[in-house]
């Protein structure tokens, strides 16, 4: 049971004080059916009201990293919700909306002006904060520009102020304009490759009567035969760091002992076919989203051509996010990529979501290869539990090691960060790729 | 106007006039302005050269892009000749995944011209036919076509072409699709194209046939589809020359956009639209082979296309003889 004493004198952008009443409210909003919170709650029991102003959590079982998966999960104000007729989520992947859809009524230090999807975002500073912020931001609007080139010329002519991500190949071009600045940082997201190991036949491949992903030589030598340290030279032009782990350095329960890639080496996963029975390789299709990561399609295709090297014959389906993640989330595909962030920091949230075996439930709700290995399940509820961090380090590693060593997915590297500002901005890049408005300055422009 | 020449053959040498001297005849006319027409002349080799570049690819290209086997990542984004850093296996660079781009230019050129001619082929038969029948049928059924017409240029092409792969796709066996990704992407951007065409025929026809001819053509009884086929089609196909060529072009950058949309070629068979949609995250970055060279193959082959469809349009028009 986890005691919370809410901060007093806090109010939501409509002006209502928040206070339990809010919490317990939101708690109940986030139970139901179409809810997108609903995993951040999954491990409460119930919550208790004491007074106005303090809340008790009660968690099914011991649930020590609760307040790492709770600083994604938001509160509504119960007010705001009756009197705009929002008192239940309404789920966006069936095309339902309600007043919470497009507009936020948060107590955070912006509040949002208006919304547009697709077109405009504007925010504005909440004069009603409970504390003072560095930011002097009077007025942020976000604008998606989709294309690469546009996004930069709109920086470079000066018509926005700032821009995320910047393409890789551009960001010395961006270093030598003298108005800008890039600023650049490891990200925690990992990159990585699945494979379909739970039907007994591919849906996209010419071996019908058997799955060759079921077999860890064939894991193996796909894992092999990608050259990782070209597509980070190459493709990614030095800005990612490989990875033989499904969670990057700075996640709690990262092991860099584990951390060691074998060798590139198109002999051996040739071997390794030959051995698993596949002499001549084999056919399989390749899903890949063409601008949802940094380089996605390019990547897809240089692995297409590292996998052709050892006979592997890739039929890439490259497409953009808004159909391909429909497609590989109802599980649609036999070889996938993915790219995943652990908002709570800590390595549970990973291997929860992304290798342990899928059930109703929500575990395993991303692990779209459906990976399934007894120990791992042991060890990842007993990771979820345990208090005693050293245990559950320990645990943690020997999750990583049974992964790594049956090469449930192939974890390929994590992307770098690139914001690209003027020079006169000062903000915190968070490694989560998350820009707090409350950290950031604008200062005047220095004539230069 | 070839009705008047055929009238004028009846009237001169009865109806007995063998086929085999008409045709020479034309032939003959045709190949004089030919002849006598530089810029039909330079456009029609321009277009030569690039048609056997393109289709004798797999035979005369220094390498074979599509064969993945062969690609290899680190000469990666190697500039052309000329530059610091080029290497001689690759005369005009490699692009990011280490294709050499001349070779991609010549394949990813089949694919291009073959989808962007078919699919305006397919989008002219459609529009001329539709158009001649509205036109000259007039009434309901010309109100009909019409209004499909509105309603279709009211969706942009790119939606159309969607729904029809939507369908396809539904409609096929899921491993049936790769096989037949390029007919599909043909019927989608043929179909999606034809009002333009339509409606340019039908606002021709209505001129044309209340002229003389038609009328006489009618007085001595011809049937309709003669008259359409025969007489007015000949007289409707001048802007339909010009707006087709265009066309062409826009069919390739469309099929670039439905490859990124995933629907067209995958990425490992890239188009030329594909190779210019690609290279074009590059310009910034100093990289401009990368689009530069498609770019320019894909401007050098619509104009050539183009100007040899001016010179065949205006050897067509008698008006202008």
């Amino acid at each position: 049971m986890w005691r919370f004493n809410l901060r007093r004198n806090v109010k939501f952008h409509d002006g209502t004080p928040f206070t339990a009443d809010d919490v317990i409210f939101s708690y109940e909003r986030s139970k139901v059916d179409g809810s997108d919170m609903k995993t951040k709650i999954a491990t409460l029991k119930e919550i208790r009201k004491i007074d106005d102003y303090t809340v008790d959590f009660v968690t099914n079982d011991a649930f020590p990293i609760l307040p790492d998966t709770l600083n994604t999960w938001f509160i509504m104000s119960k007010a705001w919700c009756e009197k705009n007729n929002a008192t239940a989520p309404v789920d966006v992947r069936k095309g339902k909306e309600n007043a919470a859809t497009l507009r936020a009524n948060g107590t955070g230090p912006f509040m949002l002006k208006s919304r547009e999807p697709g077109v405009r975002t504007v925010f504005v500073p909440n004069p009603g904060y409970w504390e003072k912020v560095e930011s002097n931001v009077t007025e942020a609007v976000f604008t998606p520009i989709k294309n690469d080139a546009t996004r930069v010329a709109a920086l470079i002519s000066g018509d926005i102020d700032m821009m995320e991500p910047v393409p890789l190949q551009d960001i010395d071009k961006m270093k030598g304009v003298s108005s800008l600045k890039v600023l650049q940082g490891p990200e925690l997201r990992t990159i990585f490759l699945g494979m379909d190991q739970a039907r007994d036949e591919l849906l996209f491949s010419n071996i019908k009567g058997k799955n060759p992903f079921k077999d860890k030589r064939v894991r193996q030598a796909i894992y092999q035969a990608i050259d990782i340290e070209a597509i980070k030279s190459r493709i990614m032009r030095g800005a990612a760091t490989p990875t033989n782990l499904m969670i990057a350095p700075g996640i709690r329960g990262f092991d860099p002992a584990l951390n060691k890639r074998l060798p590139h080496d198109s002999a051996a996963a040739k071997k390794l076919l030959a051995d698993a029975g596949y002499p001549n390789g084999f056919e399989v299709g390749m899903n890949c989203p063409n601008d949802r990561y940094v380089n996605d399609s390019a990547i897809c295709q240089a692995i297409a051509a590292m996998l052709a090297q050892v006979g592997v014959t890739i039929n890439l389906m490259a497409e953009t996010k808004v159909t391909y993640f429909p497609k590989i989330l109802s599980r649609n595909t036999s070889f996938y990529m993915l790219g995943w962030t652990p908002d709570s920091y800590d390595a549970q949230n990973a291997i929860f979501a992304l290798l342990m075996t899928p059930n109703p439930s929500g575990q395993g709700l991303f692990n779209l290869g459906s990976y399934s290995n007894k120990r791992v399940d042991e060890l990842g509820k007993a990771i979820a539990s345990e208090l005693d961090q050293t245990k559950r380090n320990a645990m943690i590693s020997e999750l990583f090691k049974i992964h790594g060593e049956e090469f449930g997915t192939l974890p390929l590297h994590q992307q770098a960060l690139a914001w690209g500002m003027k020079k006169n901005i000062e903000l915190v890049q968070l490694a989560d790729n998350i820009n707090q408005l409350k950290w950031t300055v604008v200062n005047a422009p220095r004539p230069d | 106007m070839l009705h008047a020449r055929i009238d004028a053959m009846t009237t001169a040498g009865g109806a007995t006039v063998p086929t085999r001297r008409l045709a020479r005849w034309w032939d003959a006319d045709l190949s004089y302005g030919f002849r006598h027409s530089p810029v039909a002349i330079v456009s029609a080799l321009v277009l030569a050269i690039c048609l056997a570049a393109a289709l004798f690819a797999p035979w005369i290209a220094p390498h074979n892009p599509f064969d993945l086997a062969t690609l290899n990542l680190t000469d990666a984004l190697t500039p052309p000749h000329g530059m610091e850093g080029a290497k001689s296996a690759y005369p005009l660079g490699t692009d990011d995944q280490g294709r050499d781009v001349l070779s991609a230019i010549m394949f990813g050129t089949r694919i291009s011209l073959l989808v962007g001619v078919a699919a305006v082929a397919l989008s002219v038969m459609l529009g001329v036919s539709l158009g001649l029948v509205s036109g000259y049928g007039g009434g309901r059924l010309d109100a009909f076509i019409m209004r499909a017409a509105d309603v279709q240029l009211s969706f942009p092409a790119i939606l159309i072409a969607l729904l029809i792969d939507g369908v396809a796709r539904a409609v096929l066996p899921r491993n049936a699709h790769g096989d037949v990704a390029l007919i599909v992407l043909i019927i989608a951007i043929g179909v999606s194209n034809w009002p333009t065409y339509a409606r340019t025929v039908r606002s021709s026809t209505l001129v044309e046939k209340s002229k003389e001819y038609v009328q006489a053509a009618r007085v001595i009884g011809i049937t309709p589809a003669a008259i359409l086929f025969r007489h007015l089609l000949p007289n409707v196909l001048g802007p339909v020359l010009v707006l087709a060529t265009i066309n062409i072009a826009t069919a390739i950058v469309l099929e670039a956009t439905l490859s990124f949309l995933g629907v067209g070629v995958p990425p490992t068979r890239p188009s030329l639209g594909t190779l210019i949609r690609v290279g074009n995250d590059f310009l910034f970055s100093g990289e401009w082979w990368i689009t530069i060279f498609p770019g320019a193959a894909l401007v050098i082959l619509v104009l050539a296309i183009n100007l040899l469809g001016d010179w065949l349009r205006d050897a067509l028009n008698p008006k202008l003889k």
